[in-house]
């Protein structure tokens, strides 16, 4: 199930990073990320707890991962 | 955690307080092999977490060993008050000169223990204070430094007491502080403490509660009592539906902290309340403005979404329940994105609008920016710190009682 209030977008071009999956999923408190052999799996189920920490923006390229606030439509991002 | 008779006995006399040469039985034959040892007439109590004993016929005399197993066989058949007795106690009848009373119990408001004492034992010193305030005694002491056997006699002096029997009662009253000190007790109450004839006293009955926290600190002494992990707090009451869901909620996350009661609540308009002592003082101030609080929570030290939505449902599933007030206390620190989300989200999960089910949101708290943005986005009516806690009652009330006229 999608989240209702956040949402983490993550651009093809990392999406198969297994380094990078391995980081996210160490760094979000939140288990958002899962590392998997294939890459990144976001665990839909968790977006809601999100707590905006912004953690997941420094291992990632700029404009990579993207944190969407669903109730206001503006979003974190290392630019 | 609240202790049989016969384990705040044991407590007592641990403490080096005298007490009678008392027995615990679970049957009847036991209970006759201690009135025997004890070789004279003797009182057989019930052994139940609940008051009324007496009015019940679960406290009787006994003159022989026979009668005594008698009494005990009656009794550990009656429930009193919905509990089933988990034993008796054996006691020998004391030749009772006077009765005195003597307790600690923790005052919140000062945050400091607060003994109490009076010569006027074997009633409820509630009655005593407002009937005969003279013959009560009170001091509060320190929670840190070393306690003073000074500080009880004083206390004691104060209701009254002079001469010798201020001497001899004054290291009781100082042991029972200590106890309820070390032992992390809310309550410690010995009631009556009796002067017997050789002028000596004795704990006839003896009454303590625990902190439910401090449960695990005092693992040695409840194992040696007997009381086993699964006995849990011994809650007065068995938990309500409510009580249990949002329980095993807070179980199950170790973020954060929820808490909710509704027994003795009936009302329509839910609660969910945060922070700084603010559950007590909302509850009152809805009922001040007239509304029906239909339950007492708490929410607090940051759970997760998961957590607050799981309290917002068990609180909208409630009978009755028409709308929800979500109100936080002014010294907050819980973030209000977080609950704002957790309660949203139990409404739309529960098919209900967050705007016409959530009275009023009361958002002092961490991230209040952000928690303001998700309360515009679904039309809630929030407020601010700049609204008292008395006034966001009181537009959660008006609210509810103009959806119902
Ligand atoms: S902002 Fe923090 S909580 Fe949210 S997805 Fe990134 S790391 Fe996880």
């Amino acid at each position: 199930m999608p989240g209702l209030f956040i949402d983490v977008e993550v651009h093809d071009s990392v999406g198969d990073d297994v380094e990078l999956a391995k980081k996210l999923e160490e760094v979000c408190p939140v288990d958002i990320f899962k590392a998997t052999p294939g890459g990144l799996e976001i665990r839909e189920e968790q977006l809601d707890e999100c707590v905006l920490c912004e953690l997941c923006l420094e291992p990632a390229p700029p404009g990579t991962v993207r944190v969407v606030k669903l109730y206001d439509g503006t979003a974190l991002e290392r630019t | 955690m609240r202790f049989y008779e016969y384990e705040a006995r044991e407590i007592v006399k641990r403490a080096g307080i005298p007490v009678t040469d008392f027995g615990f039985a679970t049957s009847a034959t036991e209970a006759r092999a201690i009135a025997e040892r004890i070789g004279g007439p003797a009182v057989i109590k019930s052994q139940v977490l609940t008051g009324g004993r007496m009015k019940a016929g679960g406290v009787r005399f006994a003159d022989t060993p026979d009668e005594a197993e008698q009494h005990a066989e009656a009794i550990l058949a009656l429930e009193i008050g919905g509990h089933m007795p988990r034993g008796v106690l054996v006691d020998p009848k004391a030749q009772v000169k006077q009765e005195y009373y003597a307790g600690v119990v923790w005052d919140g408001t000062r945050k400091r223990p607060l003994m109490l004492f009076s010569d006027m034992g074997g009633i409820d010193i509630e009655q005593v204070a407002e009937e005969h305030p003279g013959h009560v005694g009170r001091g509060h002491y320190s929670n840190l430094l070393p306690f003073p056997d000074y500080q009880a006699k004083q206390v004691i002096a104060a209701a009254g007491v002079t001469g010798s029997a201020l001497n001899r009662l004054t290291p009781i009253l100082a042991r029972l502080a200590r106890l309820f000190r070390e032992r992390d007790m809310t309550l410690a109450e010995i009631n009556p403490l009796a002067q017997l004839g050789d002028g000596s006293f004795v704990a006839l009955d003896a009454h303590m509660e625990m902190e439910n926290e401090g449960m695990p600190r005092q693992q040695a002494l409840l194992a040696e009592l007997g009381i086993g992990a699964d006995e849990g707090t011994r809650e007065g009451h068995e938990p309500s539906p409510f009580e249990a869901a949002v329980k095993a909620i807070d179980a199950a996350d170790h973020r954060g902290v929820i808490q909710g009661k509704d027994t003795g609540f009936h009302g329509n308009l839910g609660l969910v309340i945060g922070a700084g002592g603010g559950s007590l003082t909302l509850t009152d101030a809805v009922r001040g403005h007239g509304g029906r609080p239909a339950n007492y929570s708490e929410i607090g030290g940051n759970p997760s979404v998961a957590k607050a939505c799981g309290l917002a449902k068990a609180v909208l599933r409630k009978d009755g329940v028409e709308k929800i007030a979500v109100m936080m206390s002014i010294v907050s620190n819980t973030r209000v994105d977080i609950v704002a989300r957790g309660v949203i989200k139990a409404c739309l999960e529960l098919d209900k609008d967050p705007a016409e089910t959530i009275a009023i949101f009361r958002i002092p708290g961490a991230w209040e920016e952000e928690g303001s943005k998700i309360l515009d986005r679904y039309g809630v009516d929030y407020c601010d710190r700049s609204v008292s806690m008395h006034e966001a009652a009181g537009r959660a009330v008006a609210k509810i009682q103009g959806a119902a006229a």
